[in-house]
């Protein structure tokens, strides 16, 4: 009798402890949302079908949550057994009934005043492994802190604030080690990967995405350019276990909009870089934009997809793919095992390239570059997508994408010189699109306009598309009831069908949703959840 | 009378010189909260922890009327390690009624022993950390004690041990729920609304209720806490406050 409860408490225990083996299992408790983007593959679809294309109508607001904070709430929550976590901004972690929205707890984080993010005091979200939460801080700093209690359990400073580097994305747990990446590309950083032991908050390898002297790819900068090239990560990345890789996308090169302060490609700006896990040492890379001048950078979530793909003999096999919708415009289909480009299709209208050579290279457009009088470049500088994360359900074979359509910026140049900490850009976009917050929309469709596409990744082609006036910030979430939620700068939160793109149902939140929905269920019941403006928001259907 | 909490305990007992100040045993709470939080961790929560100065036995270096020590807590004192404090009017009358009820009621005195040994019967024959959390070490269901040593003075620590339920901290007090159903859970109360109950229970597990589905809820008055009184000789006690004290929160990275 003594072991039997034994046991049973031994039991319970490890249940409330998130191993590294259920975030790789995350497919078999589909009621909890336990990294950033549902799975380590990256795919933001849930297994859970409760809320169907049928009765989605019937769906009710449970709770809001509302920040006490005017900064945007761009975090995606995680769930574990019953219990949401969610950075409430800048750096406040927050415990929550997931079922009622009532709070257990709060961590309150007071960044330095040296912080300088180029966009706002944001986070993106956290990671959890066992009890601990880690969370990167505005002003570059990596914390855990206890999910059990919301108690600091160890602080590790990652770089400089003052320098401009800052830590807005979710950290992704790789076994023993929290990964994170650094932003501040428009202050001449040298962006830079690094793990974390989740243990010690040690740092255990470092992967700096601007090669230093000696190192492969450092040619491709000219003089010192490298020392302020940019190439900063600040949305999550990805993991396959099979392959030991852990995939990030990386940022512009600095200066953004002038570059001829760095002569060169600029390795590794604007890429997908394969790191292995262990060691941080670097497997492949493709770069999306070599030499870009458009700030387009390619933090987008690598999605990650095993789908059959004809090889050289027109044989179909399943091969390990990645699947990438970026923000210059053009969605990619990769071979994430070695890196190998397969396939490249505009998604939007793009006017900076004109195909691709053999070896998977953009060809330029002639005179598409910044010049003082300014160039026209489609897509314009905050680009097709952006960080907004993309869905991929394997039902429908569909990838989803929040695309900025028909839209372009017109590209400045002015000379620029680096000082620490100051703004390194080099020239302005202009757009009739306002990159900042939503404002009354006066714009006519060709000027510019926000969409959901659906793309076959085995084609390139676009499958269906949900246009809406405004542009759109907000992430995909796709479900196994073929069911797809989002919003846009509208500031509503619709479901969509996954097959077709038909409105199903929609809800007014009245703030522009720039963060990733997802779902969850607490004692059977199916709840989807989205940030908009400065709260959070939970659904269910009615009871 | 035993349920006081300290501060309680020394406004009865204030001299009539310190009623003559004008504070209220509402300014020494509010104060003792300050103290804790902005001050303990220089001088300490026995206020002895700065050479020269002795705020509970009102030794100070540089002050001695309440306008003085406002001057002081407002302005520090260049060229030493005392900062400016940015307190607003209440905050600056509530910090010198603690300062003032500690002098009131000076501590009791309390022997030290030796922290290391406190360590291992805290950690061993004790069995503090079968409730209780020191940095990443324990249990989350009782208080936790990282830096219990700033927080707490030593004649509080020792009677904490010897009384548990003379004294609960009201974030400290347990909570007890029944379900409809007969199930009971007991553990640390989260939060408590008009609806709903958040709560650890006492396998670490956050549990939230709603209240309609609960036949009782309520705070559990006494303290789960056993007495040590007669399980610790006075020495082994000695000990286990000496290793408290030392707790301030100094092994988070």
């Amino acid at each position: 009798m003594k072991r039997a409860i034994l046991l049973s408490l031994c039991a319970s225990s490890l249940f409330a402890q998130v191993t590294f083996e259920r975030i790789l299992g995350a497919d078999k408790e589909p009621q909890n949302w336990m990294t950033y983007s549902g799975t380590t593959f990256s795919g933001r679809y849930s297994l859970l079908s409760q809320i169907t294309p049928k009765n989605v109508k019937d769906l009710e607001l449970q709770w809001i949550y509302q920040a006490s904070s005017l900064e945007k709430f761009e975090a995606t929550s995680l769930v574990v057994d019953g219990i949401l976590y969610t950075v409430q901004p800048p750096n406040d972690i927050v415990a929550l009934d997931a079922a009622t929205g009532r709070t257990f707890w709060t961590y309150t984080y007071k960044p330095s005043p040296d912080a300088r993010p180029c966009c706002g005091h944001i986070n993106r979200g956290l990671a959890i492994l066992g009890n601990v939460l880690f969370m990167g801080t505005i002003d570059a700093h990596l914390l855990a802190v206890d999910a059990k209690n919301g108690h600091l359990l160890w602080d590790t400073p990652v770089a400089k604030a003052e320098s401009g580097y800052a830590l807005t994305h979710a950290p992704l747990v790789v076994k023993d080690k929290v990964i994170v990446g650094t932003a501040g590309g428009e202050f001449g950083i040298r962006g830079f990967l690094a793990a974390y032991d989740v243990r010690t908050g040690k740092e255990i390898w470092r992967f700096y995405t601007v090669p230093g002297p000696g190192e492969p790819g450092h040619e491709t900068w000219g003089g010192d350019s490298w020392k302020t090239g940019g190439a900063s990560v600040w949305v999550t990345g990805s993991y396959d276990p099979e392959l030991n890789l852990t995939y990030w996308g990386t940022g512009n090169p600095g200066p953004d909009w002038n570059g001829d302060p760095r002569p060169g490609d600029n390795l590794y700006s604007d890429s997908v870089v394969a790191l292995d896990a262990d060691t941080g040492k670097l497997k492949w890379y493709y770069q999306f934009s070599p030499h870009d001048e458009f700030d387009h950078d390619s933090v987008q979530v690598p999605v990650l997809a095993d789908l059959e793909w004809p090889d050289r003999t027109g044989q179909k096999k399943v091969r390990k793919l990645m699947l990438w919708a970026n923000r210059n415009g053009i969605f990619y289909v990769l071979d994430r095992a070695t890196g190998q480009f397969l396939s490249g299709k505009p998604f939007v209208e793009v006017n900076w390239m004109n195909g691709f050579d053999e070896k998977g290279r953009p060809i330029r457009a002639a005179g598409k570059i910044p010049t003082e009088d300014g160039t026209a470049i489609y897509p314009g500088s905050e680009g097709a997508t952006n960080w907004y994360s993309p869905a991929y359900s394997p039902r429908t074979g569909l990838f989803y994408v929040s695309a900025w359509a028909a839209y372009a910026s017109t590209f400045f140049r002015i000379p620029v010189t680096y000082t620490e900490g100051r703004v390194y850009a080099g020239g302005w976009p202009k757009s009739y699109v306002p990159d900042g917050r939503a404002a009354e929309n006066l714009r006519e469709e060709n000027e510019g306009f926000g969409a959901v596409r659906a793309i076959d990744p085995l084609t390139g082609q676009r499958r269906w598309e949900f246009k809406m006036n405004d542009v759109t910030d907000a992430g995909i979430l796709a479900t196994a009831s073929d069911l797809l939620f989002s919003g846009g700068r509208e500031g509503y939160f619709y479901a969509l069908d996954a097959r077709n793109g038909a409105l199903l149902w929609k809800a007014t939140l009245g703030g522009v949703i720039a963060s990733g929905p997802m779902t969850y269920s607490v004692d059977g019941r199916q709840y989807v959840s989205v940030a908009a403006g400065h709260s959070l928001f939970s659904f269910a259907l009615k009871k | 009378m035993r349920s006081l909490p300290v501060w309680a305990l020394v406004a009865l007992f204030l001299p009539p010189s310190f009623a003559q100040h004008g504070y209220t045993p509402g300014d020494v709470q509010d104060g003792e909260g300050l103290f804790i939080g902005n001050c303990a961790i220089c001088h300490g929560p026995e206020g002895d922890a700065v050479p020269g100065v002795e705020l509970a036995r009102g030794k100070f270096k540089h002050a001695s009327s309440d306008e003085e020590l406002s001057q002081i807590i407002k302005n520090g004192i260049p060229g030493t390690a005392m900062p400016p404090g940015n307190f607003r009017g209440h905050e600056l009358t509530a910090l010198i009624a603690y300062l003032r009820s500690m002098s009131a009621a000076p501590p009791e005195t309390v022997v030290l022993g030796n922290a290391a040994r406190g360590k291992a019967i805290f950690e061993g024959k004790g069995q503090c950390l079968n409730c209780h959390r020191v940095s990443a070490n324990g249990s989350y269901v009782g208080p936790e004690l990282s830096d219990i040593g700033v927080a707490r003075r030593a004649a509080q620590l020792e009677r904490s041990i010897l009384e548990p339920d003379a004294e609960i901290l009201p974030e400290n007090r347990s909570f007890r729920v029944v379900t409809q159903n007969g199930m009971e859970v007991t553990g640390r109360l989260f939060n408590l609304d008009t609806f709903t109950v958040q709560m650890m229970d006492s396998r670490e597990q956050l549990r939230s209720f709603v209240k309609k589905d609960l036949k009782e809820f309520g705070f559990v008055k006494k303290s789960p806490m056993p007495s040590y009184r007669g399980k610790l000789s006075s020495e082994e006690v000695a000990d286990v406050v000496a290793y408290l004290v030392t707790l301030r929160g100094g092994n988070r990275q």
